[in-house]
């Protein structure tokens, strides 16, 4: 070896070569179209599959959209208009829109109402949703229910003001009680809220026009509202009742155990049409001869007794998912029941079940739609009655259901892409 | 070892120890929840009696027994108006039952084919079934079904459309007619089973209509359950031949080739049984205004299996593509390293781990599948919700007696689908020390 040396070597380059672009076929958009889209027969054959059901599906429906109209007063005129250019005939949501979305006896003049409490929801929800958002605007969270209660239904301001006032009493005497111990505030908050009330309904019968909108019956609520209204107050609802089924079925106390057992899975076991059935039919022969609730009222049970199982069953995950050490942490801190759920356990258990709760409220505010079975207007009502059956729209379907999907779609969406910001955000394993 | 942190200390019972001794605070509050409970309750059933004497009522099940006096458009066993409510019940739960099945048939099949195609390295292919499992996720099931319900109503042709010279419409492969009432497809039937033809049952001394229909109906279910006696016996056959190659494999290290076996013990039985019992297909003809033979499957069926189908298809794909991605790429790779073939690393690694964390999901799926047929109402479909909880409860005015049975089924076909599902689940359990 001690012959090879570097003189013999004929010629070593001395400089390094510049980097050359590599081929054409391997960089940019025609690697990717070769890889993504061409690597294979079969994959060729998926692609070419795959583009046809899109031009398919965009053949159909450009022109339906392009060469639509939104004129016309009934589907005649819009016959005329559209010739035979396979357009849709979108002047029925330009008629309808108010019926679509309040339903068909909701007093025109008063469409502000409903629309002023939904713009509200845009300033009560963000601090809900949006963490770093100041604390301190929950409190117009904390108003929210009672004014929108009073836009939507009208009445005298009164009610909602102490139906709020007794909470704000009662919580108030809770933080007083609790000072003792968790029962004693619980106790503390039902004696204040309750005669709070008491109180209250003697000044609104004393003043029964103070303040007062025109009210509006709940059975004329309708329409994408009433979808809106049914979700918005059943989820919200249930979610406490929710926390409380999921402690109770985690409790070692078998009595409450097994209440919360069967409740949950007697619920979960039946399709939600039945109990709206329980809420049009049967709930009455169990309240007390005589009373009349309101319909909107019963189902408004019935679907937060639903969805609060549901909700249960997700946060029970989530509870389980804790590891055994966190419940044993908060034991060693000396912390006793309640100030270990709310201070160490149920931060975390429902951060972790945060996808469940959020699929659950997207499940529901679609089965809200399932009202219309036992005729309520709701969006669904509303199209597959009166306005369908109307001589004017007779036929004018898949305008109609593309607006429901529409609508149904952008707010199921939104909050599901919503949870998964969420999920990030609260992600403290990083890696 | 336990330690005692606080040993109780023995200085008599107070009032107060009642809440703040751990030792009698849960039995207080149990007894309170026991009070409060018996109290809710008597309190809702004596507003109930007192509620249903004023009407006049009481609770009884005997309208159960009295004529229904409606007609069931779809009749898996013999029904007319004159037929008991109870046997309307029947026929509805057999038709929820029937929806349900076949849903959930075609509803895996699609989940797991889109959950796969999701995951697919095709861009087109995989963005599609997203759009798929987006819309679908996010739009309720009672609008797809309305919706599938007036494509089939409108969109399908008229059965006078397919007469003639100048049909504009013709059957699919020429057996199966799609009309706006509904789609025809063929009836199998077989011209050699243990059904008697007319002739036979008069020779046997049947006299009348009904006894010849009689005789006609026993023998297809005799049929079919020689059918399903031999799928059955296929299906053990095919589970023997594959204990046999794993008992040959641990004891030889050579694994036999089944898949021909196995093919020939599924197809071979079952062709001879059909060759020799005569396997037939009505097929249904356009005859006067409509078409006759075959089965007609209504609209409201097709809208209501159509649209559970996809719409729960787009959950279970969902819970296909997360079963896949939970087991971790090295899986794939050590397969891969130890030389296994894409499909067997597909078989033998990857299914058996994801189908953990899929069949949980898959469970609640069928129970939703199962719960939501209950929409078949609104298109008019005769299952158990039209029938007992509509036509039955409106006529006898039972609300209550027809809203529990209705609860009933409901609650032991859920408890019975995951009693069975969590078998199945257990048998593929991850299983630990």
């Amino acid at each position: 070896m001690s012959d090879t040396h570097a003189q013999s070597v004929a010629f070593v380059r001395e400089t390094e070569i510049p980097p050359a672009p590599p081929p054409v076929t391997e960089t940019g958009a025609v690697k990717w179209v070769r890889e993504n889209l061409f690597s294979g027969p079969f994959n060729t054959i998926m692609t070419l599959l795959g583009l046809y059901v899109v031009y398919w599906l965009l053949s159909g429906l450009i022109p339906w959209i392009v060469n639509g109209t939104w004129e016309g007063s009934s589907i005649r005129d819009c016959r005329e208009i559209i010739g035979d250019t396979g357009g849709g005939c979108f002047a029925v949501l330009g008629e309808r829109w108010n019926q679509l979305l309040f339903g068909f006896e909701y007093p025109s003049e008063l469409y502000w109402r409903p629309t002023l409490a939904f713009v509200l929801l845009f300033i009560a929800v963000p601090q809900v949703l949006f963490i770093n958002l100041p604390r301190k605007l929950l409190i117009l969270t904390a108003l929210y229910p009672f004014l929108a209660y009073w836009l939507i239904w009208g009445g005298s301001l009164l009610i909602p003001t102490f139906a709020l006032l007794g909470l704000a009493v009662g919580y108030l005497a809770f933080q007083r009680g609790e000072h003792v111990n968790f029962a004693a505030g619980l106790a503390a908050f039902v004696v204040g809220a309750a005669a709070t009330w008491w109180l209250g309904g003697f000044v609104t019968a004393a003043f029964p026009n103070l303040l007062a909108l025109e009210p509006v019956e709940s059975r004329n609520m309708g329409g994408f509202m009433l979808n809106l209204i049914l979700g918005i107050v059943c989820v919200s609802l249930s979610l406490p009742i929710g926390i409380l089924l999921a402690l109770g079925r985690q409790s070692r106390m078998p009595l409450i155990k097994y209440v919360c057992v069967i409740f949950i899975e007697f619920v979960r076991g039946v399709p939600l049409i039945t109990l709206l059935f329980v809420a049009n039919v049967v709930l009455a022969y169990f309240l007390p001869p005589g009373t009349n609730f309101d319909l909107i009222l019963r189902v408004i049970i019935m679907i937060t007794l639903f969805a609060s199982a549901y909700i249960a069953e997700v946060i029970r995950g989530g509870l389980a998912a804790l590891p055994k050490g966190q419940y044993e942490a908060a034991d060693s801190l000396g912390l006793d029941y309640a100030q270990a759920m709310q201070l160490v356990i149920l931060p975390q258990a429902l951060k972790i079940s945060i996808p469940g709760i959020v699929n659950v409220a997207v499940g529901l505010f679609k089965d809200t739609t399932l009202v219309s079975i036992i005729s309520m207007f709701d969006l669904v009502g509303m199209i597959r009655g009166p306005i369908l059956s109307s001589t004017d729209w007779v036929g004018v379907y898949w305008e109609l259901w593309a607006a429901a999907c529409v609508l149904f779609f952008v707010v199921c969406y939104g909050i599901s892409q919503y949870s998964q910001w969420l999920e990030r955000q609260l992600q403290t394993d990083h890696h | 070892m336990t330690i005692m942190t606080d040993p109780p200390r023995d200085d008599g019972f107070r009032l107060g120890k009642l809440i703040s001794d751990t030792r009698y605070r849960s039995i207080t509050f149990q007894v309170i929840t026991l009070v409060l409970l018996v109290l809710g309750i008597g309190y809702l059933i004596s507003n109930l009696l007192a509620n249903l004497a004023d009407l006049g009522q009481d609770l009884s099940y005997d309208f159960l027994a009295a004529p229904s006096g409606y007609d069931i458009n779809q009749q898996p066993i013999p029904y007319d108006s004159q037929s008991t409510h109870l046997r309307a019940t029947i026929v509805g739960a057999l038709n929820t039952l029937i929806v349900a099945f076949l849903a959930c048939v075609t509803a895996t099949v699609l989940g797991v084919i889109a959950g796969v195609l999701r995951l697919s390295k095709n861009w087109i292919i995989s963005k599609l079934m997203a759009v798929y499992v987006e819309a679908f996720r996010n739009i309720p099931v009672l609008i797809w079904i309305i919706i599938i319900f007036t494509v089939v109503a409108n969109v399908f042709p008229q059965p006078r459309d397919f007469r003639g010279e100048e049909a504009t419409a013709s059957p699919l492969f020429g057996v199966i007619a799609a009309t706006n009432r509904g789609v025809y497809v063929p009836r199998p039937y077989f011209t050699n089973g243990f059904g008697l033809t007319d002739e036979e049952a008069l020779s046997q001394g049947a006299t009348d209509a009904d006894a010849f229909e009689l005789a006609a109906t026993q023998g297809a279910l005799l049929d079919w359950l020689v059918i399903l006696a031999v799928l059955a016996g296929s299906f053990f056959a095919a589970r023997a031949i594959l204990n046999w190659a794993n008992r040959t494999q641990e004891a030889t290290g050579k694994r036999p080739a089944t898949f021909w076996p196995t093919l020939a013990v599924w197809i071979v039985p079952i062709t001879l049984v059909c060759w020799f019992m005569g396997l037939s297909w009505e097929v249904p003809e356009l005859r006067g205004f409509n078409f006759q033979g075959g089965i007609l499957m209504r609209g409201s069926l097709i809208a209501l299996w159509l649209a559970l189908s996809i719409y729960t298809g787009a959950f279970i794909a969902e819970n296909v593509r997360a079963g896949i991605l939970a087991i971790s790429k090295g899986q794939t790779e050590a397969a891969a390293a130890l030389g296994l073939r894409p499909r067997r690393i597909m078989n033998l690694v990857v299914l058996p781990q994801a189908l953990r964390v899929i069949i949980p999901p898959l469970i609640s799926q069928y129970l939703n599948i199962t719960k939501n047929s209950s929409l078949a109402i609104a298109v008019g479909y005769m299952d158990l919700t039209a029938t007992l909880g509509g036509i039955t409860l409106n006529q006898t005015g039972r609300a209550i007696e027809s809203i529990l049975l209705l609860m009933l089924f409901y609650l032991t076909i859920s408890l019975l689908i995951s009693f069975f599902m969590n078998i199945y689940n257990n048998s593929v359990r991850l299983k630990e020390r």
